[in-house]
């Protein structure tokens, strides 16, 4: 809060990935303005948490560019404190207390930082329990304060709500944005609830078929509530484009979104 | 009404042990056993009382499990750093395992006539038996629980910059304990075996010694407290087996815990129930091996 975090922009540049034969994301450009919240969405399967993981490292793209920040695309971002992702699943260690959790990769001394990151998402005072002893919705609040400890400047959030009971998913938009707002780094979030990506995001990307199918900008202020005729006309615009019908002989005209 | 039901939980279990014994006093004070098949259980306790005041029995328990230990640490030891090695590396996978899987396939007592030659009846054949004996489950359970950590946390910890040396401290390791305990489990029961078996084929001292003498001059009393020794012995290591997983796995414990902090006290019987539990399901696990 108090400490400025630095802010990192992405740009992906003709990004191709494949698996085996299946060619899951063919020349994607997307950049991202740091500072930004931005989600992708997407049918299961379309690549979107290939996309987030190419941008985390944790997979090597076949072709194409990534960059994040002012890091050149050879520099090893896996290493750095700077990029930070969250799972679907809380992926907590079961053998390490709340604390011990959430200190994973830091130095001893910077237990103060990780209570604080406790406190911030609402936990605190269960630095001492196992993640066992913790709901669904309480193990990915310590996976955020995990990822928050090290000050990240790219937050990236592979659909950290999904398993989430519709209340716990409320609460933690809440505290997700809160937490962007006052830290200012840039959030990635892949997810496939419209209304999700459009009550906390800047911009909702669409992905299909390894491209970008629609960029739409979400110029709306905030804090939003979800009943205001502007998100529902954004949601509903974004869906009508969703809900076009896969490639048919005579419908909907589905090259003309690529373009 | 709930006091006396858990006082009849307690009783029951002992009837029949307790008339078993009091048949088996009664039908040796009459003349209906042998003794040269079965002293009576009086005879038994009698001897063994004699043998724990001349300090016979302390000597020999001592090296007994000088001997047993001695082999665990061996055996164990050297199974637990080769798991590690094959289970943290593809090459030394390739290189070694199928060899280590092969050998596994021995059955260890067949080996006993080559241990002789190679070694004597000395000290060494004993331990290297032992050694032999409990390398395999050690090794195999270790091995198992390196593979079984869940990728998705060791990609966690990665991607939070955690590697090398700290990765096998706070992810590899934490996450195989609980087969590597397993592996400990099944070993301790095995040392047993194995020590039964070599001093029984051979020993200036030990148990083993001490009930072969005793079958010599007929001291069946003598032999049935060697084999009450072992049995004691082979419980003391499953409570201190179970012991050390209550220890080193306590986040195993608290499972399904959800409200722990509405009530403590409720919380600590709660708990208290839950470890019993667990551990009478650890005893199970480790009696059906």
């Amino acid at each position: 809060m108090s400490e400025a975090t630095q802010q990192a922009g992405v740009t992906l540049r003709s990004v191709s990935k494949r698996f085996g034969n299946r060619l899951v994301l063919d020349g994607l450009d997307l950049s991202i303005e740091a500072g930004a919240f931005v989600s992708i969405i997407g049918r299961s399967g379309c690549g979107k948490s290939t996309l987030l993981r190419l941008v985390a490292g944790l997979d090597a793209p076949d072709e194409g560019v990534i960059a994040v920040g002012e890091e050149g695309p050879a520099a090893s971002r896996r290493a750095s404190g700077h990029t930070r992702i969250m799972f679907q699943e809380a992926r907590l260690l079961p053998w390490k207390s709340v604390l011990g959790n959430v200190m994973l990769g830091c130095a001893v001394s910077e237990s103060d930082h990780a209570r604080a990151a406790l406190r911030e998402v609402g936990l605190g005072g269960r630095e001492r329990d196992w993640p066992a002893q913790l709901s669904g919705g309480q193990r990915q609040r310590v996976a955020l304060a995990r990822a928050l400890v090290h000050r990240p400047s790219l937050l990236l959030l592979d659909e950290p709500f999904g398993a989430l009971d519709a209340l716990t998913r409320l609460e933690m938009h809440k505290l997700v944005e809160r937490l962007w707002r006052e830290h200012r780094f840039t959030a990635l979030l892949v997810t496939h609830d419209v209304q999700e990506a459009v009550m906390l995001s800047d911009r909702v990307v669409y992905v299909e078929h390894g491209k970008i199918a629609l960029d739409e900008p979400v110029p709306l202020l905030r804090p939003r509530t979800r009943t205001t005729p502007a998100v529902a006309h954004i949601e509903g615009r974004i869906l009508q484009r969703l809900l076009v019908p896969e490639p048919m002989p005579r419908g909907g005209d589905v090259k003309g979104l690529a373009a | 009404m709930k006091t006396s039901r858990t006082w009849g939980k307690r009783v029951v279990p002992w009837i029949l042990p307790m008339l078993t014994l009091a048949a088996w006093e009664v039908s040796a004070r009459a003349g209906w056993l042998s003794l040269r098949i079965l002293p009576e259980p009086w005879a038994v306790a009698r001897a063994a009382w004699a043998l724990v005041q001349s300090g016979e029995m302390w000597s020999d328990v001592k090296v007994s499990a000088g001997r047993a230990l001695a082999g665990l640490a061996l055996g164990g030891g050297i199974g637990f750093m080769l798991a590690l090695a094959t289970g943290c590396s593809k090459p030394i996978e390739a290189a070694l395992d199928s060899t280590v899987q092969m050998i596994r396939n021995i059955p260890v007592l067949a080996m006993i006539p080559l241990v002789i030659l190679w070694f004597g009846i000395e000290e060494q054949a004993k331990i290297f038996l032992v050694a032999l004996g409990v390398f395999f489950p050690v090794y195999v359970n270790t091995f198992h629980g390196i593979r079984s950590v869940d990728p998705a946390l060791v990609e966690m910890a990665n991607s939070y910059g955690v590697r090398g040396f700290a990765l096998y401290r706070d992810v590899i390791l934490p996450g195989a304990l609980p087969s590597i305990l397993v592996g400990v489990r099944f070993a301790l029961g095995l040392m047993w075996v194995m020590l039964i078996v070599a001093e029984t084929i051979s020993a200036q001292s030990g148990i083993g010694y001490m009930t072969m003498n005793a079958r010599e001059f007929m001291q069946t009393d003598v032999v049935v407290v060697g084999i009450l020794l072992y049995a004691l012995l082979g419980k003391l290591a499953d409570v201190m087996a179970s012991g050390l997983e209550t220890w080193l796995l306590p986040w195993r414990s608290p499972h399904t815990v959800r409200a722990p902090r509405r009530s403590s006290a409720a919380h600590a019987a709660l708990t208290g129930a839950r470890q019993r539990l667990f551990k009478r399901r650890a005893a199970w696990r480790g009696a059906k091996a």
